[in-house]
């Protein structure tokens, strides 16, 4: 029997071989790895840079993992499936047949055209381990560094060069911080924050010309700068898929089993687009727990099993500078906040329930919260104007605790 | 509020070298003696507060709490003592009747300490009760005189009512009300699993606790709060109250605040009313009215539960005892003067009754010498403190004993003797669910259950080194126990001889 | 599998189980010299207030969220105890974003930390459980654990 094929050797990868290995303890499986290291955590690179973890801790899971889980690691490309044959075919030409096959192909920088981006000597995405270690072979305590893009990966980036560098200066068009997660209210305290942490911003604006070792902005602005960041954006590799006529949109379209739209043929982590319960529409959620649950629910499946992978939500903890930003859900409905000069708690609900929220500075049991929107559970079962303040089981029913604690009451 | 004219009672010492501010203490302490200095993270104590019942000493972590008396003191004077001043003070201010709980704390003789007890040596050889049989189960009720027959020569085997206990201890009344309910809850346990009987007191029977059944005593006392037909015929035994030990003559008065809930379900009176008990049940003015009594709950209850009459050991309680056992009683129950009491006026406790010691023997005696020891069964209480003591009650005469502050004990009490005040800090003596809380049942239960296990080892013991393998044949065999620094008086009255002798 | 369990019926909300919990986890042999003078950060917190109180810790799930979602894979099970590798926690609290429990705590240096049970210090069966004063925390096997 053919083995099992994931193509892509990241977190999703790793989730779908353990899922495999929760059904099938024995048939082989195959693993295609465009990069050369063994699945290591990509969010961990700017915490490489920080210094707060090395290349050893930084791997996800222990040495032995792919020998334990019978896999045999292939370094390659893939170039194309051929869903009739069951088959996939490598940039080198080799051929590797599947009985069931897992794209975990992630995203890639999405890098808009710049003029003057090809004169730029140093400069880096900031995706991959490579991308650090080109990163850190470029920056000296003298560097100046220009990031382009004050998103999650622009933001941990500037954490993560900071006390290497010079200088850090982010631009971004959006004009606020964050902009994927937070407002321009709540990102305006965050921004303080890195502001008073050394960082420099250029927001609502954009480079419109590199000329060597100096970005002119489009407000005319000019800075000059030795190291340059891209770090405008993700977009999910779908080719493969799209290829052969699969159901693609911003991703992979998936179901709830990971099932694409050819049979056989499975997809999980950045790649995909599946549904996400509080805008009720298929959404990329391009987050590493997500990518490991997708990855082992699809690994079940393809070994026979039934898995669903439910209650997807957006969700996000960053921590910048100390400062630690938690946002989960859609920030639609009526908001609601606590705030104080330097924190912040906003909830969104929406008929009753929670459908999102901001949290800045005060994190605490903030799983709470997300079980509320992950539960759906109706606000008027519980104290929520007292939840709101503080994130407490206690504001539950006994009978709702007994429930989630397994105690008697 | 004035000037405060004495000295507080204890003084909370803290070690600081040890005190970590965990707050435990002022979280426990249920009347806000302790508290966190927050300008400067360190915790300080109120002592005027303090009734030092060492619940912040148990918990407190690193032992960092101790309360000790106060030496801060009045002049030394032997006949006014700091008590008796300070009693002046409390009354000169509240106008009031000075209110005490537990027993007589007073320095009156206890005659248990002055008795000892025999032991086998050579001939009649003691028993090892590890190795040998020991009986120490007893039945409590009227015992036929003789053996009886019928026209066919067939043995009479018809008993009135007993009571079965695997040893001679029972709890003794103590009213759901002036308790807890998890309080109660470990009683009734402990004496389900043990095989004995524990008392509801006046308070009437929680639901909760019907199914202890066979091993409650139901009380119907002055007030009959919580009696009725059901209550009656849900007990193994019915318990008529006429008197206690910690208070003779005096009736029973549990305030409004403390009738709530469950509480005035269970006593079948309006929450927030006061439940008071007369001094006299106000249809007995007579051996013949408690008869009247006595065989009103017999016919209530088809003549299958015995009746028990309890009265507190006052001057003449041979007399009365006689009077009872030809009332109909099945049982009569005596309480010393220093049985406890969850309330009680304090001069009345400290002041009236007599000891259980002497009121035991001279009861024992009288109703041997009428001839009528075997028409009822006798239980005495009112400080059985420990296996020793039960063992000297069983010799005098007793057929089992009551056991109340012991067993309040082994649940946590520490005698603070502030019952009277609802705050007990070890979730007893309180209905304030926060409080009650703390007594958690199952461990209550076991403790109760440990205790009682530990006594019965030590009882078959005791009987054993008099070379005596069954409890009945320790009652009312005076032969072995002998006086120590006693008066031929009261010897006489015990009925036992001196030490040597 | 053994659990720590709360009966809130019981819990006194005294916090001493937060106390042994900090103690039992200090490394050190004495309380007083482990705990004096600092802010406890327990793995264990009691929630409610004088009516309703109960302790939290760790519920060990079967399916972990935590240990699916940490971003360092430095959470994982052994013998079903949900356990953290602390040298490759990087702190990003994405675990305390997700334990609908609210179990997970940074520690003092910001890192996460949760109940295991005491296997990780010498305490040998968990702290909090023989220092509850009223046996409102159990350690012991249940069927229905989540």
């Amino acid at each position: 029997m053919n083995p099992y094929l994931i193509i892509g050797n990241g977190v999703a990868a790793a989730g779908c071989i353990e899922g495999i290995r929760s059904v099938d303890p024995d048939d082989a499986i195959t693993v295609v790895s465009a990069e050369k290291h063994p699945v290591y955590s990509r969010p961990l690179i700017s915490y490489y840079l920080e210094g707060k973890t090395d290349l050893n801790r930084m791997q996800y899971r222990s040495e032995d993992f792919y020998e334990t889980n019978c896999c045999t690691v292939i370094p390659g490309q893939a170039e194309e499936i051929d869903p009739v044959a069951g088959s996939v075919r490598l940039s080198d030409g080799t051929t590797l047949p599947y009985r069931k096959l897992c794209l975990a192909t992630g995203s890639s920088p999405f890098v808009p055209p710049m003029a003057g981006l090809d004169g730029v000597r140093k400069k880096s995405c900031f995706m991959t381990v490579d991308d650090a270690l080109l990163l850190e072979s470029y920056v000296t305590k003298q560097s100046d560094a220009l990031i382009i893009g004050a998103g999650l990966i622009g933001l941990k980036c500037a954490e993560g060069l900071r006390d290497r560098a010079n200088s850090i200066t982010v631009c971004d068009l959006a004009d606020h911080v964050l902009s994927s997660i937070l407002d321009g209210d709540s990102a305006a305290i965050v921004q303080r924050h890195l502001e008073a942490n050394g960082l420099r911003f250029r927001l609502g604006d954009s480079v419109r010309q590199f000329s060597g070792s100096v970005a002119t902005l489009q407000s005319g602005e000019t800075i000059p700068f030795d190291v340059l960041v891209l770090a405008v954006g993700v977009r999910a590799n779908t080719a493969l898929l799209r290829s052969i006529g699969g159901e693609v949109g911003r991703g992979i379209v998936v179901n709830a089993r990971m099932e694409t739209s050819i049979p056989d043929i499975f997809a999980a982590g950045d790649c995909t687009e599946g549904f996400e319960m509080t805008s009720g529409q298929n959404r990329v959620v391009a987050i590493l727990p997500n990518a490991y649950r997708q990855g082992f629910a699809a690994g079940v499946n393809m070994a026979g099993g039934d898995a669903a992978f439910t209650k997807n939500i957006p969700m996000n903890s960053i921590g910048l500078f100390g400062l630690h930003i938690m946002t989960a859900g859609s920030y639609t409905g009526a908001p609601t906040e606590e705030r104080t000069e330097t924190t912040l708690k906003r909830f969104y609900t929406d008929a009753g329930l929670l459908k999102g929220f901001i949290l800045v500075g005060h994190t605490e049991r903030a799983g709470i919260y997300t079980s509320l929107i992950r539960e759906q559970t109706p606000l008027d079962t519980i104290d929520f104007e007292a939840m709101k303040k503080i994130a407490s089981t206690s504001y539950f029913s006994s009978d709702v605790r007994r429930k989630k604690f397994g105690g008697v009451v | 509020m004035g000037v405060e004219l004495f000295y507080p009672e204890f003084e909370v010492v803290r070690n600081y070298d040890r005190c970590i501010a965990c707050r435990v203490c002022e979280r426990q302490c249920a009347n806000e003696v302790h508290s966190l200095l927050e300008s400067k993270g360190i915790m300080i104590s109120d002592e005027s507060k303090c009734v030092n019942c060492q619940r912040c000493v148990a918990l407190c972590p690193t032992r960092a709490l101790k309360i000790v008396k106060s030496n801060c003191t009045l002049r030394e004077n032997a006949n006014w003592q700091n008590d008796t001043i300070r009693e002046i003070y409390k009354q000169a201010q509240s106008g009031g009747i000075l209110l005490s709980s537990m027993g007589n704390p007073k320095p009156l003789p206890v005659y248990w300490d002055k008795i000892l007890i025999n032991a086998s040596q050579v001939t009649n050889p003691p028993i090892d009760p590890l190795r040998e049989p020991m009986e120490t189960r007893v039945f409590l009720g009227k015992k036929p005189e003789r053996v009886q027959r019928d026209e066919t020569g067939a043995l009479k085997c018809e008993l009135p009512p007993q009571l079965e206990l695997t040893m001679p201890i029972m709890f003794s009344a103590m009213s759901y009300g002036s308790l807890s309910y998890n309080a109660h809850a470990s009683l009734a346990r402990a004496a389900e699993k043990l095989g004995i009987l524990y008392n509801t007191g006046e308070g009437g029977l929680h639901e909760d606790f019907l199914r202890y059944g066979k091993n409650t005593i139901v009380q119907v006392a002055s007030g009959r709060f919580g009696v009725h037909e059901g209550y009656l015929r849900s007990g193994a035994a019915i318990e008529i109250k006429m008197g206690q030990g910690a208070k003779p003559g005096i009736g029973g008065h549990l305030p409004g605040t403390k009738i709530v809930g469950d509480v005035s379900r269970t006593r079948m009176i309006p929450e927030g009313t006061d439940a008071i008990s007369p001094a006299p049940h106000h249809d007995i003015y007579s051996i013949e009215d408690l008869r009247q009594l006595v065989f009103s709950l017999k016919e209530a209850t088809e003549y299958q539960k015995p009746v028990i009459v309890k009265v507190a050991a006052v001057h003449n309680i041979a007399a009365i005892a006689s009077g009872i056992a030809r009332s109909g009683a099945d049982i009569i129950a005596i309480d010393g003067f220093r049985g406890g009491t969850g309330a009680a006026p304090t001069r009345i406790r400290d002041n009236v009754g007599i000891p259980i010691e002497l009121a035991l023997a001279a009861v024992d005696q009288r109703l041997r010498d009428e001839g009528i020891r075997n028409s009822i069964s006798l239980v005495v209480g009112g400080s059985i403190r420990n296996a020793s003591d039960v063992v000297k009650a069983i010799a005098l005469g007793a057929d089992a004993v009551y056991i109340a502050t012991a067993g309040l004990i082994a649940l946590g009490c520490h005698l603070c003797r502030t019952c009277q005040t609802g705050r007990c800090n070890w979730g007893i003596a309180t209905q304030r669910p926060d409080l009650v809380r703390r007594l958690n049942p199952d461990i209550g239960c076991e403790r109760l259950v440990n205790l009682l296990t530990a006594w019965q080892h030590e009882i078959m013991e005791m009987m054993g080194g008099m070379g005596i393998n069954s409890i009945e044949a320790l009652r009312g065999n005076r032969l072995m126990l002998r006086g120590i620094g006693l008066t031929g008086k009261e010897l006489e009255i015990l009925g036992i001889a001196h030490a040597g002798e | 599998m053994k659990r720590v369990y709360v009966n809130e019926q019981w819990c006194l909300g005294c916090h001493l189980c937060e106390y042994y919990c900090a103690f039992a986890n200090s490394g050190l042999s004495d309380m007083a010299t482990a705990l004096k003078g600092t802010r406890i950060v327990p793995r264990i917190h009691v929630e409610g207030d004088n009516s309703v109180s109960f302790a939290v810790s760790c519920r060990h799930c079967k399916d972990p969220i935590c240990m699916q979602s940490c971003i360092a894979g430095a959470i994982y099970r052994e013998d079903g105890v949900v356990r953290i590798r602390k040298e490759k926690c990087v702190g990003c609290l994405t675990c305390i974003l997700v334990c609908p429990y609210g179990s997970l705590t940074p520690d003092e240096t910001g890192i996460a930390q949760k109940c295991e049970l005491c296997l990780q210090n010498g305490s040998g069966a968990p702290a909090c459980v023989r220092g509850c004063p009223n046996r409102a925390i159990v350690y012991e096997e249940r069927e229905d654990a989540v």
